[in-house]
């Protein structure tokens, strides 16, 4: 059953981890995700919730807890933002090789320096090669279905990989939205109870984690890795495909919106996408062949099925909300270009920077993206494929 | 078998266990830790009193004792610290570059 209701994405992430009731929750404060466990500790205080907090003193900390929680066999989150992400560097990847499947709300926020507290997904996307899923919401709603659906992703036997699950800082999280949620009973049973099929505290069954692999193992350790992370695009679409039947909410690896015959597309990532579709849909109402990708899964990236769904369009802007500092664009710029030219693509493709550090992207800063593939096409293509969107120069 | 003894280094990927986790408890003494040392303690039998100093001082338990007498030198543990050579009274340990295991 859905109620409706208002909430800022923090809140509603919070809303959706009490009603998955986790059993344990380290966390330590950093904007713009401090809400989120500040919200857990209300909620256990007032006896909502069951969920043991951990207060700990660094990030690197509440991932360790977090990792050793999960690996004794309870279901557990954390949340962080930006330097506190990458103060958990050394254990992200430890939870993924480890195939613990615990949970991350990443509110994503850009890194220092300089120092800037707004959004960007320098945090997330500097993650990104650490084997977790990595799941981006475009509003409120979207930060409350991702969770609800994240821990069922993560704990499945063909995946069992820590996910993070992400969203735009203070645009989506600290912004009021109306949402609408599921019961508490709905969720619960979509959940489910966590049953791990080997645990540290399973007397039965002793075992060992995070073992040492010497170069003739290690190799084939990271491949078995690759491998669950692959199976993440069948489960994910299983587990949305259920979310369905009892939300009336769809959800794919990724959304095209208005691709339909569409010349020339858009491919982002997270809130701006609300601001590309208005872009899109002023367009088209001037007769533009114009359309949007969004990226629901970057970890792993649908690139071979969005190649597909881009086959036919004449010119497209890959946009990147970070810096990847390789003198040729941002990391989805990069990943994305390369599938579109071994996919056999035959389009142009331009690479953006954008709303870097918080900065305001607008339905007009879209519409002269579109308006650059339209110029590109005519002039048979461009040298300029790494861009800045609304640079002062 | 054990999931532990079918893992060994002619293992496909798909064979691993899943995050490389491990079932079987006590399993350090199958796996071959001593192969990089450089130099390795020799015994020179006749010096031995059977003291056993060097036993108990041994980081890596790698010289056992049996039947109430110094064992031989555990050679796929020992990492060659030379601090059995260092405690033993009667100078019955020397530290040796050359391989001294197959002796």
């Amino acid at each position: 059953m859905n109620i409706k209701d208002r909430m800022s994405g923090n809140e509603a992430v919070a809303c959706a981890l009490r009603q998955i009731n986790p059993d344990v929750m380290p966390a330590f404060p950093i904007t713009p995700s401090t809400e989120i466990p500040q919200f857990m500790t209300t909620f256990a205080a007032n006896g909502q919730i069951d969920t043991e907090f951990i207060p700990v003193e660094s990030e690197h900390s509440s991932l360790s807890a977090a990792l050793g929680a999960e690996a004794a066999g309870a279901r557990t989150v954390t949340a962080t933002s930006s330097c506190g992400l990458a103060f958990m560097w050394e254990i992200l990847y430890v939870a993924a090789s480890d195939r613990l499947p615990l949970a991350l709300a990443c509110v994503n926020r850009a890194l220092t320096g300089p120092i800037n507290i707004n959004c960007d997904h320098a945090d997330s996307m500097g993650a990104r090669d650490s084997g977790w899923i990595q799941l981006y919401a475009e509003t409120n709603q979207e930060a409350y279905d991702n969770m609800v659906m994240a821990f069922r992703i993560a704990e499945h036997k063909d995946v069992r990989l820590p996910i993070m699950v992400c969203m735009d800082g203070f645009i989506t999280s600290h912004a009021v939205m109306n949402i609408e949620v599921l019961d508490d009973e709905s969720v619960k049973n979509f959940v489910g109870e966590y049953r791990p099929e080997d645990y540290l505290l399973n007397s039965e069954r002793p075992m060992a984690v995070g073992p040492y692999a010497v170069s003739s193992y290690y190799m084939e350790a990271k491949r078995a890795q690759a491998e669950a992370l692959r199976n993440v695009k069948r489960v994910a679409l299983e587990v949305a495909r259920e979310y369905e039947q009892i939300s009336g909410r769809h959800y794919g690896l990724y959304e095209a919106y208005r691709m339909e015959d569409a010349e020339y597309a858009v491919v982002l990532i997270g809130s701006a996408a609300g601001t590309a579709k208005d872009a899109v849909d002023k367009l088209r109402a001037e007769g533009k062949r114009v359309g949007l990708i969004k990226i629901r899964f970057f970890r792993p990236l649908p690139a071979k099925e969005i190649t597909e769904e881009l086959r036919g369009v004449k010119a497209v802007a890959v946009m990147d909300r970070c810096e990847g500092f390789s003198d040729n664009g941002g990391p989805l710029g990069a990943e994305l270009m390369s599938a579109m030219f071994t996919g056999g693509l035959d389009a142009y493709a331009v690479n953006y920077i954008y709303g870097i550090g918080g900065r305001d992207v607008k339905v007009e800063s879209i519409e002269t993206v579109f308006a650059a593939l339209e110029e590109i096409r005519a002039a048979g293509g461009t040298e300029e494929t790494y861009r800045y969107l609304d640079l002062r120069q | 078998m054990d999931e532990f003894s079918k893992i060994n280094e002619s293992c496909t990927w798909q064979e691993l266990t899943e995050g490389m986790k491990i079932f079987t408890g006590g399993n350090s003494k199958d796996f071959n830790t001593g192969e990089w040392t450089t130099i390795k303690p020799f015994i020179i039998e006749e010096k031995c009193r059977q003291c056993l100093l060097c036993t108990p001082v041994c980081p890596d338990s790698a010289i056992p004792v049996i039947e109430k007498r110094r064992g031989p030198v555990d050679y796929k543990h020992c990492k060659g610290c030379g601090i059995c050579a260092k405690v033993c009274p009667f100078g019955a340990i020397e530290m040796r570059q050359e391989d001294v295991s197959a002796t």
